[in-house]
């Protein structure tokens, strides 16, 4: 069996499924159920500074979409940092860190930006000898207000400033969580590594209303007729998650910047194709809100067959594998020419394919008296939609002409690679002769 | 002292009372919110959807599927009754694995279609069980139709007419409206007087009479109506039962099952029916199914439907079929019925002939078998008692002037209760089609 075993930023777990900073984390009870269920490594949920704790709502904090069979396919919350005192939180970390040495115990922050706050709160926590903070400035609800969380991330200076107090006050690992709710994802992340951070993790949650009750006309989650935007997360969030760190592993300006991947990572394919794209481990929340903690044996048996497969040893073998491949769309070969091709014995005769590709598309695929579908060459440019709408798996392929072929769509035949940059049609092309 | 099973002759009560309660319900409850919704998500929303062309009413099934899982089943009731207006009664007696969920892509994928039929009931349910009739009267034409027969055929026809404003009077032989619906079906496929609920539902229409105890030839002639009413349409039924031709038929206790099955639909008391020990039922369609299942049901201790030729010339579905199989039905294909065997004038036993079907026909072997009975039902099919001016084995699309025809009585079309549906609502819009035309 491959070996889990991941050292991040010099923390050291026993496989990379970390929990992150939430619900789950919040007291020693979870943490330590959470431990002995398997998981690597937890993030404490967000502590705050010393004084009276935050309050939460008494109504409901969470609002979800789900799929058939209300499988949940995407959580949102309005719950904000830890409500418990925050003595009660360090000692049952130091508690539960003192038993479990060989995992990863992250503390998450979230204070006032000021200098003293953070100077304050990083000396409070030094006793519980956990393995490194995590500064929480991506949540996007209720303490933006206040100007903590996503109020900061979204702010690359504040970022920065805040990174470099961390740093300068403690010497605890420093990972900095960002936030999606902004357009590039990359500033925030330089901006962290210009202020010392030894890491980022991403996503935090994504500004969202989950739905509209049609009946009292109020968002939801509904608190007293009334809602407000909460934070998004779960498996629908996994595709935004994965552009962003991949945004950011492929940066020139944040290259070999550790990255700690969260965001809808629910099976242990969701975590391999994180750490492809250069997260080094993975933080989850959701699935393991919707599962429980038992999860983790799936994802640590799943992540162990396929390195096992591929003849990785160790997940440094797997981490930004992925990473070369993501291009520009500018750079990508205009001369790689696919075809659907539909495997007649697959077929189940349901036609979408057809309604696709007749109504929405490029009118490729025909239909006989008998339903049989079949793809025209000549109009068919490779979209894809017919393989995505298809409910039946590898029913539908995309088949590459080899290079001498003729396109029976262009009448030309396939040429050696091209891309955009050295195309007739693109201006720059043009002006540069 | 009470009855059981193994009491022999024709008796009641050979079973405790809450076995004919449970006996009697709903074989296949209605679907709850939720496994309607997930059944519904299974729906691929075919393009030119296969089902629908299985269909003989032509419902757009993906599209009333989508309803439900939007969760607006009203509409998906509407998207049914559109096509269907008896959507109710057929999502219960379709044979759906023969026909929608026959075609649907999911029984090709994977074995296991949409739960086609189940969805179809759980919208019409619920919308019927509000009292809601989403569908009103075109203004007056001031035409007069005549529907002999209140079976699906003419209730049909006969809404559908309403709905363009003609006036329908609706003439049936019975006590009660519905036809087969009423009488002719399993007791456990729509308990609960649903075949009455829905006809009742239906009338809501307005503009529709019902004439019960009117019989064609009896109380009213063809001609009569024809010069009455704007326009005569005929879903009559099949009215004559076929003979065994064996000896020993005229033996007491042999029954034509047709007569059973409505017996034991209008008593109300099922532990007041008498049923024999041995049961016999001859023939292979589903009237031979839905009798010898309830007569299991009553409580009869061996039931064997005997066919004469292989069991995939049964017209019963092969779902039907499980079913019989699973109440403890015996089925024996290949044999043919010889001699009724009496003792004191009532039926002891049946003897058979296996049989051989060839070219040339069914050849009766000289192998022989006898089967105890202490009641035989004869379910080898119906035929047609044509009305006056009218004849052959079906009624064609008749020769004669504003007068049409539907259901099992009419040419064209299998006999059931869907295909009766489609031809009653097809010859109501000829019918308004001709009514409208001929005006001036």
């Amino acid at each position: 069996m491959a070996d889990l075993t991941t050292n991040f930023i010099g923390i050291k777990s026993p496989n990379p499924f970390w929990l992150a900073s939430a619900p789950p984390t919040d007291k020693e009870y979870n943490v330590r159920r959470a431990f002995e269920a398997g998981w690597g490594g937890v993030v404490w949920k967000t502590l705050g500074s010393e004084g009276p704790p935050v309050v939460n709502v008494n109504g409901p904090r969470y609002g979800a979409i789900w799929g058939a069979d209300r499988r949940l396919l995407g959580l949102n919350n309005i719950e904000l940092i830890t409500d418990r005192p925050l003595e009660v939180n360090l000692r049952e970390i130091k508690s539960v860190k003192r038993d479990w040495k060989d995992r990863a115990m992250i503390i998450s922050l979230m204070v006032p930006c000021d200098e003293e706050s953070w100077k304050d709160i990083l000396k409070r926590i030094e006793d519980t000898e956990a393995d490194g903070v995590e500064l929480n400035f991506g949540c996007p609800h209720g303490m933006a207000e206040r100007g903590m969380g996503s109020a900061v991330g979204q702010v690359p200076e504040y970022i920065e400033m805040v990174t470099r107090w961390v740093k300068q006050h403690s010497r605890m690992p420093c990972i900095v969580k960002l936030t999606p709710n902004i357009s590039d994802i990359r500033k925030p992340a330089e901006a962290a590594k210009r202020g010392g951070a030894d890491a980022v993790s991403l996503i935090n949650t994504i500004n969202s209303i989950t739905s509209v009750n049609l009946d009292s006309f109020s968002p939801e989650p509904m608190i007293d007729g009334k809602g407000t935007h909460g934070g998004y997360c779960g498996p629908a969030v996994k595709p935004i998650a994965l552009n962003m760190v991949a945004e950011i592993a492929r940066s020139e300006a944040t290259r070999g910047l550790p990255i700690s991947g969260i965001g809808g990572v629910t099976t242990w394919r969701d975590a391999a194709e994180f750490m492809a794209l250069g997260a080094g481990n993975v933080q989850v929340c959701t699935a393991a809100m919707t599962y429980g903690f038992k999860i983790v044996e799936e994802m640590i048996s799943g992540l162990s067959q396929y390195m096992d497969e591929k003849g990785m040893t160790s997940t440094a073998d797997l981490v930004g594998r992925a990473v070369p491949n993501v291009t520009d769309w500018q750079f990508l070969n205009l001369n790689y020419v696919t075809k659907a091709r539909i495997d007649q014995d697959a077929c189940i005769g349901c036609g979408r394919c057809f309604a696709a590709c007749e109504d929405t598309s490029h009118q490729a695929i025909s239909m006989s008296e008998d339903r049989v579908f079949e793809v025209m060459d000549d109009e068919c440019v490779a979209c894809n939609l017919c393989v995505n709408v298809c409910p039946v798996e590898d029913c539908i392929t995309m088949v590459e002409l080899p290079k001498g072929a003729v396109d029976e769509r262009t009448g030309k035949k396939v040429a050696d690679f091209a891309n955009w940059t050295t195309h007739p049609n693109n201006p720059s092309v043009t002006a540069a002769e | 002292m009470s009855n059981t099973p193994l009491t022999p002759g024709i008796v009641s009560g050979r079973l405790v009372p809450e076995a004919y309660a449970h006996n009697f319900d709903d074989l296949e409850p209605v679907l709850d919110g939720h496994e309607a919704h997930v059944a519904a998500d299974r729906c691929y929303f075919c393009h030119d959807a296969p089902c629908i062309t299985a269909c003989p009413t032509s419902i757009d099934i993906p599209l009333f599927i989508r309803q439900i899982a939007t969760g607006t089943p009203e509409a998906a009731a509407k998207t049914i009754w559109d096509q269907n207006i008896l959507g109710g009664m057929c999502a219960r007696v379709c044979p759906t694995e023969e026909l929608c969920e026959e075609a649907c892509v999911r029984e090709a994928a994977e074995g296991k279609p949409v739960e086609i039929g189940r969805l179809q009931r759980f919208a019409t349910d619920r919308v019927m069980d509000k009292g809601v009739h989403p569908f009103t009267r075109a203004p007056a034409t001031g035409k007069r139709v005549a529907v002999v027969g209140a079976g699906p055929a003419g209730l049909a026809c006969a809404h559908r007419l309403a709905m363009h404003g003609h006036d329908v009077v609706v003439m049936d032989r019975r006590a009660k409206p519905g036809g087969l619906n009423e009488y002719g079906i399993a007791s456990y496929k729509a308990p609960h007087g649903f075949a009455q609920r829905e006809v009742e539902w239906l009338l809501q229409i307005g503009g529709i009479t019902v004439q019960t105890g009117v019989e064609l030839g009896r109380d009213v002639t063809l001609d009569a109506l024809r010069a009455d009413y704007d326009a005569v349409f005929l879903g009559i039924g099949l009215g004559g039962v076929n003979a065994l031709r064996a000896a020993g038929e005229d033996l007491s206790n042999v029954r034509d099952a047709v007569d059973f099955i409505e017996e034991l639909r209008q008593q109300p008391d099922k532990s007041k029916l008498g049923i024999g020990r041995d049961v016999v039922v001859i023939g292979g369609g589903m009237t031979a199914v839905d009798a010898a299942v309830q007569s299991r049901l009553l409580g009869a201790q061996n039931v064997t439907i005997v066919y004469r030729r292989g069991q995939e010339k049964m017209s019963a579905s092969a779902h039907e079929q499980t079913h019989a199989q699973q109440v403890g039905v015996r089925i024996i294909c290949n044999a043919a019925p010889v001699e009724v065997i009496g003792a004191g004038g009532a039926v002891s036993a049946v003897e058979f002939a296996y049989t051989e079907d060839g070219p040339e026909g069914l050849k009766l072997l000289a192998d022989i078998f006898t089967l105890k009975a202490d009641q035989v039902f004869k379910a080898i099919g119906q035929t047609l008692v044509a009305p006056d001016g009218l004849s052959g084995a079906k009624l064609d699309a008749t020769p004669l002037a504003r007068v049409w025809t539907g259901g099992d009585c009419a040419m064209g079309g299998e006999d059931l209760t869907v295909t009766a549906v489609a031809e009653g609502r097809d010859a109501a819009e000829a019918i308004h089609a001709n009514l409208m035309g001929a005006v001036g």
